[in-house]
């Protein structure tokens, strides 16, 4: 899966699922502080990543993903 | 003493949404009941309800209540945002005032069945969300509402089978009563999902005249053959006297008695002993006698057991004085943890419109009931003062005395 796809879907969910606004999604926002996502909220996101590209995120290696950029890219290599 | 007044209400059942559509219901006499299909496919004896709309709540609630909201919170918020507002009161003046909240709840059947689901379909805890044990807890309602309407004073649920929203409103007079509260947020919530009722199905205590849904629950009927059960929730903001009318707030009554009791017996078998001393309770608590009392709204399920136990009591305590009563079952169905709140609320409406609304489907007395002045057309009637009863599984019992403010 390309990585334009991958943006797209994450986005998708973002905004329709977690309700996050369409504006605030940018590559260098901040997971927690830009786009207000907190443990909660995660425990969904890691319920649809599973569901939308079929594997689970292990927290270990989420530890250095800060930023919704980085986030694309964690899946996007997971998928690749 | 102090004394306790009711400033707001709120319902959302099935008789409609809001205190003005409900009234209407109880006025003409419209039943509620209909036929759930997914019962029928689910196994059930009886796939009769009282059939509630869901509320769409995208809009008035952000995304993490809505998450952790059970269907019976949902309805719970429905009401008590009504009442909140009916008692002229905001989020504005919660956040700055102590307010407290006891309410009836006792399953949350559907959160915990949906998410056994997801677990046994992933192997994976996670993957049941966020929101699942917020909504799975007893005390949902309580958790959701106190953190949704920012809550700082009591704050727990009630679980009391089929009389936990009267024991809410019942501890919220104490509360009040003793200084304890200003303000207290009472009600009872009610799922009423195809998920939550099949046990209680089980043991054969539904009514199983599909035929025609209108007519299945006739509380203290000869023919009745069972209840049906129904859901939704009610509200009442109650609020120590002084208090209320310092604030310039609508006062609709005062909660005057509570009267409880446990029969200490059967689990599900009720007790005309029982009964009549949470009512005879509730009465003194009032200082008033059963010969003062206008109207009775009755907890009568239209099950054979429970309207005959009540029926004695009722003859016993009543008969000389001809007390008209009523069964608001007959309309909305049981609405078991929610009943004590929403029969208050029904019979507030009645109260403040000076009317009896009917106990449908009473065609024909039994041996216990033939003696009761039950009320099976609407009828016009001035009510300075009720009672309504509430019972339950485990022999629980209460009974609560309401006065008009004059």
């Amino acid at each position: 899966m390309q990585r334009e796809e991958v943006i797209k879907i994450v986005n998708n969910f973002l905004v329709e699922e977690i309700e996050i606004e369409e504006d605030l999604l940018k590559e260098d926002a901040l997971l927690k502080e830009g786009l207000h996502i907190d443990s909660l909220d995660f425990v969904d996101i890691v319920v649809i990543v599973e569901k939308n590209f079929g594997f689970k995120i292990k927290p270990e290696e989420m530890k250095d993903v800060k930023t919704l950029g980085q986030f694309y890219d964690y899946i996007a290599e997971k998928v690749k | 003493m102090k004394r306790v007044v009711i400033t707001g209400m709120g319902i959302y059942s099935c008789l409609g949404k809001n205190l003005e559509e409900v009234t209407k219901s109880l006025y003409a006499g419209k039943s509620g009941i209909g036929i759930d299909p997914m019962r029928l496919e689910y196994g059930y004896r009886s796939p009769l309800t009282g059939i509630v709309e869901r509320p769409a709540l995208k809009g008035l609630l952000d995304r993490r209540s809505r998450v952790c909201l059970a269907e019976e919170g949902e309805y719970a918020y429905m009401a008590t945002a009504e009442a909140i507002r009916n008692a002229g009161i905001d989020l504005d003046y919660l956040e700055k005032n102590e307010v407290g909240i006891f309410y009836g709840n006792d399953s949350s059947a559907k959160a915990v069945i949906e998410a056994h689901t997801t677990a046994m379909q992933y192997k994976d805890t996670q993957m049941m969300g966020s929101g699942a044990i917020f909504q799975s807890m007893n005390s949902t309602v309580t958790m959701n509402l106190s953190t949704i309407f920012k809550l700082r004073g009591v704050n727990m649920t009630i679980s009391a089978a089929c009389a936990s929203g009267s024991h809410a409103i019942g501890l919220g007079l104490m509360f009040i009563r003793n200084g304890l509260q200003d303000m207290v947020i009472c009600g009872g919530a009610q799922e009423t999902s195809y998920l939550s009722m099949g046990s209680f199905d089980g043991i054969g205590a539904f009514s199983v005249r599909v035929d025609d849904p209108t007519k299945a629950s006739r509380p203290f009927d000869r023919d009745r053959d069972g209840l049906v059960p129904g859901g939704g929730a009610a509200t009442v903001i109650l609020e120590e006297y002084e208090h209320a009318v310092k604030r310039g707030a609508p006062i609709l009554a005062e909660v005057a008695g509570y009267g409880f009791s446990s029969n200490g017996a059967n689990i599900s078998q009720p007790s005309d002993h029982g009964s009549a001393i949470a009512m005879e309770r509730a009465l003194a608590d009032a200082g008033v006698q059963a010969k003062d009392i206008d109207y009775i709204n009755a907890h009568a399920t239209s099950t054979l057991q429970g309207d005959a136990f009540e029926a004695m009591a009722l003859d016993h305590l009543f008969t000389p004085y001809h007390t008209p009563i009523s069964s608001t079952k007959s309309m909305t169905g049981h609405e078991c943890w929610m009943a004590g709140a929403s029969e208050i609320v029904y019979s507030n409406l009645m109260m403040q419109n000076s009317f009896i609304a009917p106990n449908l489907n009473f065609e024909n007395p039994d041996e216990y009931s033939k003696n009761l002045n039950i009320v099976n057309k609407t009828q016009e009637k001035n009510i300075d003062i009720y009672l309504s009863n509430s019972f339950g599984f485990g022999g629980t019992n209460s009974a609560l005395v309401i006065k008009k403010i004059k």
